[in-house]
């Protein structure tokens, strides 16, 4: 505000002093010329009166001559002070709305809002670097949680898009450069309840420059960066940066996991998709010839993961270049002779993976007509193009931007889910199975929600002070706070006790001060747990049976009356 | 030499010795107070106000706020002449003494104003 008041300060300076000028001499004037009284006297105005008279004049009122009417002179010059002063007001008026309608001035306002509305936060908030598609879906996906973000994007048509997106929580976005500290300074880098930064442009040298400034300026603070080269990723991890998210390699080793260990994946899936949407359906990728259509970031990648997993890859890219090497076929998907001689007839899998979704799209169609039992992996590119992909059914549609939202989900809102998933994915497809089934039975065709509870004084304010003891089992947190004796449809899947972490912890377990579980569940599973965790009374009935009265003298009473 | 620094020198000076010429004199008699210098000051004042807009610095502030002192010290001394020579009919000696001492605290004002010139610019010695 102070700037922008500043700045138009500095801009009216001339436009006030030609007013001021005009008036000055207009009023000077008025005084200085004689007038006539009714009876032919001469009179002079005062200052007070010519200041009155060249006010209504300037300002186009015209109340006419008054007190008395005007001598010629005196008319003669009123005709050129009308002129200089009115004239000086135009001037002064439009430079005003100049000023109002500079982008440069609109830029300082819409900044000093910004900072205001950044400042003015009190809930934990997440900045958001690039608005694009994976940042959109990812505001989305955060506000449908109820959880606060802020966006900074450099492109100012995005930026009012964030504005009009239509969201429940109001979501403060500023065009600007990420690559700049201050930028992300005003942003709320160092605002005591930013919990978090991402930066999901779509230059990884700027996600770099936001992960070395939060590193630098809040070395606390957990950062997720996207990033799409393997240069790059080195330097962020140079830079110390936990969490990088390269979401073409990482559907890569998703496909690799879906052909090896489809129960793995299944489990993944179900745990990082959105919260109340149907399950997915369980993928089985077949295991044999690959027919892959472009080989630039994401195929790259994928033919990597394929390969790992034992699969053989015919490669197609239109890209001369690439075919050089002699492991690429030149030549576009598109092209039913193309696809024939990369073996589509005898493949079992086809990914449509070029960056271009109508491509992908009549990739799928001729392939589909040359072997109808082709497992196809498609690549969507742009969410408008949804409807297309629902409609041409292929078996998966990979979206980077989804892939890119659910892993940046998983780790800043239940950040014990990443290690759970990390931990367990040596274990035996078997295991996998197993424990999907026992989700399954508890979620109901949804989606579980994964939440994390700390046994501390902020999360668990009336299990806290019984936990020193040492006598609160696990088991007292599935169970459902109305009726003691029915359990809650949660499954504990991790315990954090000091750095470590126990895979499915057993219900008698004894919870100790300090302790994260990781639950998964239903939501309404999640809000009658958290009545058992922070209210004393509520505990009280689900630990002993007992509905307690609260107060004192209710206290008091039931005391008196056991004894 | 600039001349952007002799404008404003000049408005700076000249808004202090109207406003010294004012104020000088018998502060009872009102014919030792010319009302077209009090216009002329009060003009010349608003001048050095705007030309002060925008400055952002320390230095900046304070000449903006010893000028809207300065200013406001002035206009209420015109706005008590105008009163009392329009709507109470006559100037009296207690008016002249009221007119004349609000206009010497703008003029204390404009000399802080002063002084915050000559300190600026013996800060810039080249």
């Amino acid at each position: 505000m102070n700037s922008a008041l500043f700045l138009a300060l500095r801009r009216m300076r001339a436009p006030l002093i030609v007013l001021i000028g005009a008036y000055a001499i207009a009023v000077l004037g008025m005084v200085l010329i004689p007038g006539q009284d009714g009876e032919g006297m001469p009179v002079r105005m005062s200052f007070f009166h010519a200041f009155y008279f060249i006010s209504y004049t300037a300002t186009t009122i015209g109340f006419g001559e008054v007190p008395y009417p005007f001598t010629n002179a005196q008319r003669l010059w009123v005709t050129f002070s009308m002129y200089l002063t009115v004239i000086s007001w135009f001037y002064a008026l439009g430079k005003i709305l100049q000023i109002m309608q500079d982008p440069s001035f609109q830029q300082v306002l819409a900044s000093g809002r910004f900072r205001r509305s950044v400042a003015g936060l009190r809930e934990p908030f997440l900045i958001v670097c690039g608005y694009g598609e994976t940042g959109s879906e990812l505001v989305e996906a955060f506000d449908h949680r109820g959880v606060r973000t802020v966006v900074v994007d450099i492109n100012a048509a995005r930026v009012s898009e964030a504005n009009l997106a239509g969201l429940h929580l109001d979501v403060p976005a500023l065009v600007a450069d990420v690559r700049l500290p201050d930028t992300l300074v005003m942003a709320g880098l160092e605002h005591p309840k930013c919990f978090g930064i991402v930066a999901l442009t779509n230059d990884d040298d700027a996600n770099l420059a936001v992960a070395a400034a939060a590193r630098l300026l809040r070395p606390s603070l957990p950062v997720v960066c996207r990033c799409e080269s393997e240069e790059t990723a080195r330097r962020m991890t140079a830079f110390g940066v936990p969490h990088i998210i390269d979401p073409f390699a990482l559907f890569g080793a998703h496909l690799a996991t879906a052909l090896r260990k489809p129960g793995h994946f299944l489990l993944h899936e179900w745990l990082t998709a959105a919260p109340d949407e149907l399950l997915p359906e369980p993928l089985f990728p077949p295991a044999g010839h690959w027919v892959l259509c472009g080989f630039g970031r994401f195929g790259s990648r994928v033919a990597r993961g394929l390969e790992q997993a034992g699969n053989q890859v015919a490669v197609i890219d239109s890209d001369p270049a690439l075919a050089t090497s002699g492991k690429v076929l030149c030549g576009h998907g598109t092209d039913r002779g193309v696809l024939e001689q990369a073996g589509i007839g005898r493949a079992v899998g086809l990914i449509a993976g070029t960056a271009d979704d109508v491509i992908n799209l009549s990739i799928l169609q001729i392939a589909r007509q040359v072997n109808p039992e082709l497992f196809v992996v498609a690549r969507r590119n742009q969410r408008a193009n949804g409807l297309l992909f629902d409609a041409a059914r292929p078996s998966v549609t990979v979206q980077p931007a989804m892939v890119v939202v659910h892993e940046c989900l998983a780790y800043l809102m239940a950040p014990l889910l990443g290690r759970f998933l990390a931990a367990v994915a040596d274990r035996p497809n078997e295991w996998a199975n197993e424990l999907i089934a026992r989700i399954a039975a508890i979620t109901e065709e949804r989606v579980p929600e994964s939440w994390s509870v700390t046994m501390d004084d902020a999360e668990a304010p009336a299990l806290a002070p019984s936990l020193a003891a040492g006598e609160e089992p696990l088991a007292i947190l599935l169970v459902d706070p109305q009726r003691r004796h029915e359990r809650l449809p949660v499954l504990p899947l991790a315990l954090e006790r000091d750095g470590a972490l126990q895979i499915l912890p057993p219900p008698e377990t004894l919870l100790a001060p300090g302790d994260r579980v990781l639950f998964c569940g239903r939501g309404r599973a999640r809000r009658k747990q958290y009545l058992t965790v922070s209210d004393a009374n509520v505990l009280r009935y689900v630990t002993t049976g007992r509905d307690v009265p609260g107060g004192w003298i209710w206290d008091r009473v039931a005391t008196a009356r056991e004894a | 030499m600039n001349l952007e620094k002799v404008v404003f020198g000049f408005f700076i000076v000249l808004a202090m010795t109207l406003n010294f010429g004012f104020f000088i004199g018998d502060i009872t008699a009102v014919e030792q107070h010319n009302v077209y210098e009090l216009y002329a000051a009060i003009v010349v004042n608003l001048i050095a106000t705007v030309l002060k807009f925008g400055d952002r610095t320390q230095v900046g502030a304070l000449h903006l706020a010893t000028s809207l002192v300065a200013d406001l010290q002035l206009i209420a001394g015109a706005v008590v002449w105008a009163y009392a020579e329009h709507a109470t009919g006559a100037i009296d000696p207690s008016t002249v003494a009221s007119v004349v001492s609000l206009s010497g605290g703008a003029f204390l004002a404009n000399v802080v104003s002063a002084v915050l010139l000559i300190i600026e610019t013996s800060q810039l010695r080249r």
